[in-house]
């Protein structure tokens, strides 16, 4: 069941990518929003039938390369179900956006479904080279869309950075898990078996070597600071249906990691280690914050504010590698948090960047002062920005609320400092995101000089991409059991496997 | 039982988020819906009252959002719906919204019901809920007019402010969780363990003292006046500032608990309502004077909460909520009709629009404390617990309550002075005036102007000893009878000071008119060094950080060509070296092959020759 929700999208594209020129361009879309959707059925089924309390689901194991210790494992619990349903709603929204794509459509939609695939692959994946392999290809898949689709040279220029700079990322996650491998008696990638050995307690110096390699490597995914810069000009040159991606379900791979691969494999490094990964969160938070605040191009703002977003969840999952003076409830409430927020980022960083896309396809330019007044000619474009500004500034009733609120509470009783200092960055967050709705959608009209007469609203394809992902965010919100009745079980687990 | 107290806040809620996001199709019946909408808010939270429902349901690991409608709150969501009320009605019958009825009856229902989360929750989540959607809300309705851009900077810089001040309750919440009380019920945190019991103390009263515009937040308060005026009606009495002094009330507990936050807070309270009060006085802009006394009143209820008078901050709170609203839809009116809100622009209103002027002169002997009108009642109850904390407090509340008279008389004497000859060259300065005031506005005004009137009736015996027994707070000290007599006499001093010097303004200090200095303040020490250090670290990305990848980069393919010019130059040169040589070697054993007998015969022979000549010499 589970290998079939990987593949699906393959499976699709593989189907498609023979005809020769013989559909229309809509049909390769419809073609790929029929497949996203079916994918994201089967994945509500699958939730449905989820035991929260049972660990691993739908496991699935197959023999791949025996003679290393490689085999096909996969399953969910839940960690990783709330990003694979997040992971194929996002690809929905994208599909039903890109109706308006008109460039090389066939390539374009099986590109994504491959990334679909890869994607989906890597939240399910059970075997560390299994998700390695997942882990570069989505570096791949996700160069083709920002050098093939995005903004001209610049773009191409980006997409090199960003392919060049992740895969040394990759490589260093890949020495991690080989140094996991070695450690390991029989020597094996499979993340159950590792977890359950514990291969690298009592031995603290290999075991903070190979803790830097995976923290090293996932923390240029993430991304935190101070590896983050491959971001801004991998989202600002990326396609908008490309940057929802990148930022939705890409940089969750590496928050993802941490949750799924540091800190139960190496707990007692983890532990160790702990503070490192809570400076370095909340370094991000505020530096993030900041810089996102001093920022003239919409995109690039909000680039930078993924950074920030990030930066909770490090702090979170760095504080509940803390045991003295917290108990089980404030770390499980800081896990908890921390996945939440993985998931409110991606719903609200995925429609903020469709958003500035529909922006861009208007006006031509990402840059604020180009723009003022437009809840005038387009005010659903200005309703839905700024209903997603607040929501991913953190007001209650969505999403971002219930995140953060667990975060800050979960990490506070060990962190107290630097949680009263990332406190901050909800402050900053709220003053950048008012500055660009006030800059841009409020005050009198006034449009590039390149536009011409005519700036139209929200059409139907981007209202009906972008709504369902506010939508769900305020269902979170307001009514999050749904959500955290799955997170919190596997929260509460991976904090015991941490305090072991 | 549980689904009324839901259905108490959905009501609200839901009706307004269906009106913002509709409204616009149905435009003529928007006004009617809204109003029907705080119809059955109103009736919902007087059974409510009546009934005390209380619901919860589960929200995080071990934390539980929780409604509870008691004494305090029963007193709250009652007048919170009221004056909702009140104020839809009015705004019905306002003209000239410009087609946006359905954004303006939206966000003021979702205003009002986020204050109704705010005081019946239970637990510190659910509160910090409604207290930070009501932020949101009043973003957004103070920043109505948001084709003006100074409007929108003003909604920024209170939404800013209070969000910033809203942090306290963040930490309130990690710390109450650090200090043992894991259900983060309210009824719990004076129970937290110390030294987190100060944390969750001092961040409550951070809060608190933001929302609540009081020293050093009270700037907001002023920029919130870009509102329409409705808007300011229910910002300023009984919902977004009273969230605060409720908050403190709520949590008097907790402020007695932790030894330092009691005396502090009353003090805060004190202070602020003595300064703002002078503001108020040095104001030239109805509204503006409002806005001040607004902090100021609030700050008798801050000190009520600090004293330990729980009944008595909320009685202050009802009546001053009543008498508030009323005085700024009276503004409103003047400002509709007349197109300014400068008092001296104002002269003679009060006898234009006589029934206008009626209900302001009603809200504005109250506000001025003047007997037997309701502040005049409820403030006592506020100093009779101040008392017993000190002569200090006392003393500063007595004069704030002298100052209040004040700046209420000095309004009053400028709308009741004579219509001068050239009275309409003042007007329409900052609107156009409509010149009339529709008679649905009047009812709202009445209703408002004799609640402010009237509510001192809980301060008679009888009625007040219900309300302790209900509210739940019957130890509360009562004012002996000498402190009624001698505020009456100096609100009346007071009163009768400032309707003398008329518009001789009263000598304050410097820097009041410009409230203090505090939003300038704000922006040298805040504001601006933190968006230069944004531009800096911006700076710093780009040049440093990024530079130091490109850097790298750079280097790599720096090495890169080092690495061409040595294999270039020297491992293929090597071979090609072998290969020159190998060459050239093969080109000289060619020579001798000339392929002529004769000179192979004499190779050979020469062959011979030196391999005989080496046996015989190596011999």
């Amino acid at each position: 069941m589970l290998t079939v929700v990987v593949f699906l999208p393959l499976l699709a594209c593989a189907v498609l990518l023979p005809v020769r020129r013989r559909l229309h361009d809509r049909a390769y879309s419809w073609a790929w929003i029929a497949t996203s959707a079916a994918d994201l059925a089967l994945v509500i089924v699958l939730w449905a039938g989820l035991d929260a309390g049972g660990g691993l689901q739908y496991e699935q194991r197959a023999r791949w390369i025996p003679g290393a210790g490689v085999s096909y494992h996969v399953g969910v619990d839940g960690l990783s179900l709330p990003l694979v349903a997040l992971t194929c709603l996002l690809f929905l929204a994208v599909a039903v956006y890109s109706l308006r794509e008109r460039r090389r459509i066939r390539s374009y939609v099986c590109l994504f479904l491959f990334l679909q695939t890869v994607c989906l692959g890597l939240f399910v994946a059970l075997d560390l080279i299994l998700f390695f392999v997942f882990f570069d290809l989505s570096i791949v898949g996700m160069f083709f869309v920002i050098a093939g689709w995005g903004h001209g040279e610049q773009g191409r220029a980006a997409a090199l950075k960003f392919f060049l700079y992740t895969f040394i990322g990759s490589l260093a996650l890949l020495l991690g898990f080989i140094g996991l491998y070695l450690a390991a008696f029989p020597h094996t990638f499979d993340m159950v078996e590792l977890a359950r050995a514990d291969p690298l307690a009592g031995r603290g110096t290999y075991a903070a070597l190979v803790l830097l390699a995976i923290g090293a490597g996932l923390a240029v995914k993430t991304p935190t600071v101070p590896f983050h810069t491959w971001l801004p000009p991998a989202h600002t040159d990326a396609p908008a249906a490309g940057s929802a991606i990148l930022a939705g379900v890409l940089l969750k791979m590496g928050t993802y990691g941490f949750v799924r691969i540091a800190m139960p494999l190496l707990p007692a490094g983890w532990r160790a280690h702990a503070l490192v990964f809570i400076v370095v969160g909340v370094v991000s938070v505020v530096y993030g914050a900041l810089v996102a605040l001093a920022q003239t191009n919409f995109k690039r703002m909000i680039a930078y504010t993924s950074v920030n977003h990030m930066g909770y969840v490090i702090l979170a999952v760095g504080a509940a590698g803390v045991l003295a003076g917290t108990d089980v409830q404030a770390r499980s409430l800081a896990v908890t948090g921390a996945v939440t927020q993985m998931v409110s980022h991606g719903l609200l960083t995925g429609a903020l960047f469709l958003l500035t896309g529909a922006l861009h396809d208007r006006g031509g330019t990402y840059e604020m002062d180009a723009y003022s007044g437009l809840a005038s000619p387009t005010p659903k474009l200005a309703a839905a920005t700024a209903v997603a500004a607040f929501a991913s500034l953190g007001i209650p009733g969505f999403s971002g609320f219930v995140a953060e609120f667990q975060v800050f509470t979960g990490s506070l009783a060990s962190q107290a400092v630097a949680t009263a200092i990332a406190l901050t960055g909800i402050v900053i967050t709220a003053a950048l995101f008012l500055r660009a709705l006030r800059r841009m959608f409020l005050g009198p009209v006034r449009l590039p000089p390149a536009v011409g007469g005519e700036f139209r609203d929200l059409a139907a394809t981007e209202s009906f991409s972008i709504v369902p992902l506010l939508g769900l965010s305020l269902l979170i919100g307001i009514a999050p059991r749904f959500l955290l009745d799955v997170i919190e079980p596997a929260g509460r687990t991976l904090v015991e496997l941490v305090a072991r | 039982m549980s689904a009324l107290a839901w259905a108490l806040i959905v009501t609200p809620l839901g009706a307004g988020a269906l009106l913002g996001l509709t409204g616009h199709r149905f435009e003529r019946r928007v006004p009617g819906l809204g109003v029907a909408a705080a119809v059955v808010t109103l009736g919902l939270a007087v059974v409510a009252a009546v009934m005390r429902p209380e619901a919860s349901s589960p929200l995080f690991a071990g934390i539980r959002a929780g409604l509870e409608v008691d004494g305090l709150s029963a007193v709250l969501v009652v007048t919170v719906a009221a004056v909702t009320l009140a104020v839809l009605a009015f705004s019905a019958g306002e003209l000239g919204r410009g087609g946006n009825g359905g954004r303006f009856f939206g966000l003021m229902l979702v205003f009002a019901g986020a204050m109704l989360v705010t005081v019946t929750a239970t637990t510190l989540p659910l509160l910090l809920m409604g207290w930070e959607v009501m932020g949101a809300a009043s973003w957004a309705l103070i920043g109505f007019w948001w084709h003006e851009p100074a409007r929108v900077r003003a909604a920024d810089t209170a939404f800013l402010t209070t969000r910033t001040a809203d942090l306290g309750l963040y930490l309130a919440a990690g710390a109450a969780l650090a200090g043992g009380v894991g259900s983060l019920s309210l009824d719990a945190l004076p129970g937290a363990a110390s030294p987190w019991l100060h944390l969750v103390g001092a961040g409550v009263v951070l809060a608190a003292l933001g929302k609540s515009a009081q020293l050093p937040f009270s700037f907001w308060l002023s920029r919130a006046m870009e509102g329409p005026s409705p808007v300011s009606a229910l910002l300023h009495s009984a919902t977004m500032v009273a969230a605060g002094a409720y908050l403190l009330l709520r949590l008097e507990p907790l402020l007695v608990a932790t030894g330092w936050a009691g005396p502090f807070v009353a003090w805060a309270g004190a202070i602020t309502a003595l300064a703002l009060g002078l503001v108020a006085v040095a104001q030239s802009d109805l509204k503006q004077l409002l806005a001040a006394s607004t902090a100021a009143q609030i700050g008798f209820m801050v000190l009520a909460a600090g004293s330990g008078a729980v009944v008595g901050g909320a009685l202050h709170l009802v009546a001053h909520a009543a008498t508030k609203a009323g005085l700024f839809l009276a503004a409103g009116a003047w400002l509709t009709a007349l197109g300014t809100k400068q008092l001296p622009a104002l002269r003679g209103a009060a006898r234009t629009y006589p029934v206008v002027g009626a209900a302001f002169t009603a809200g504005a002997l109250a506000l001025a404390g003047l007997p037997p009108l309701s502040l005049w009642v409820t403030k006592d109850e506020v100093l009779a617990a101040a008392i017993e904390r000190g002569p200090g407090l006392y003393a500063i509340g007595l004069v704030a309550a002298a100052v209040s008279a004040l700046y209420s008389v000095k309004a009053l004497w400028y709308v009741w002075r004579a219509l001068p000859a050239n009275a309409s060259d003042a007007y329409d300065r900052e609107k156009q005036g409509t010149r009339r005031i529709s008679p649905a506005m009047a009812p709202p005004l009445l209703v408002l102007s004799f609640a402010a009137a009237t509510l001192g009736v809980f301060g008679l015996p009888g009625p007040s000893a219900w309300l302790r027994a209900a509210a739940g707070g019957a130890d509360e000290p009562a004012p002996r009878l000498w402190e009624p007599a001698l505020s009456a006499g100096v609100a009346l001093a007071a009163a009768g000071l400032a309707w003398w010097r008329g518009d001789r303004a009263v000598p304050v200090p410097a820097g009041s008119r410009r409230w203090l200095g505090l939003e300038q303040a704000a922006y040298a020490l805040v504001a601006r060094p933190v968006t230069a250090l944004a531009r800096l670290l911006a700076v710093f990305d780009d040049r440093v950080v990024d530079g130091a990848v490109r850097q790298v980069a750079r280097g790599g393919v720096a090495a890169a060509r080092l690495a061409r010019r040595a294999d270039d130059g020297g491992i293929d040169a090597a071979v090609r070296a072998v290969a020159i040589a190998a060459r050239r070697l093969g080109r000289r054993a060619r020579r001798p092959q000339t392929g002529l007998l004769h000179q192979y015969y004499a190779q050979v022979a020469i062959g011979f020759a030196v391999l005989l000549l080496l046996v015989l010499v190596l011999r």
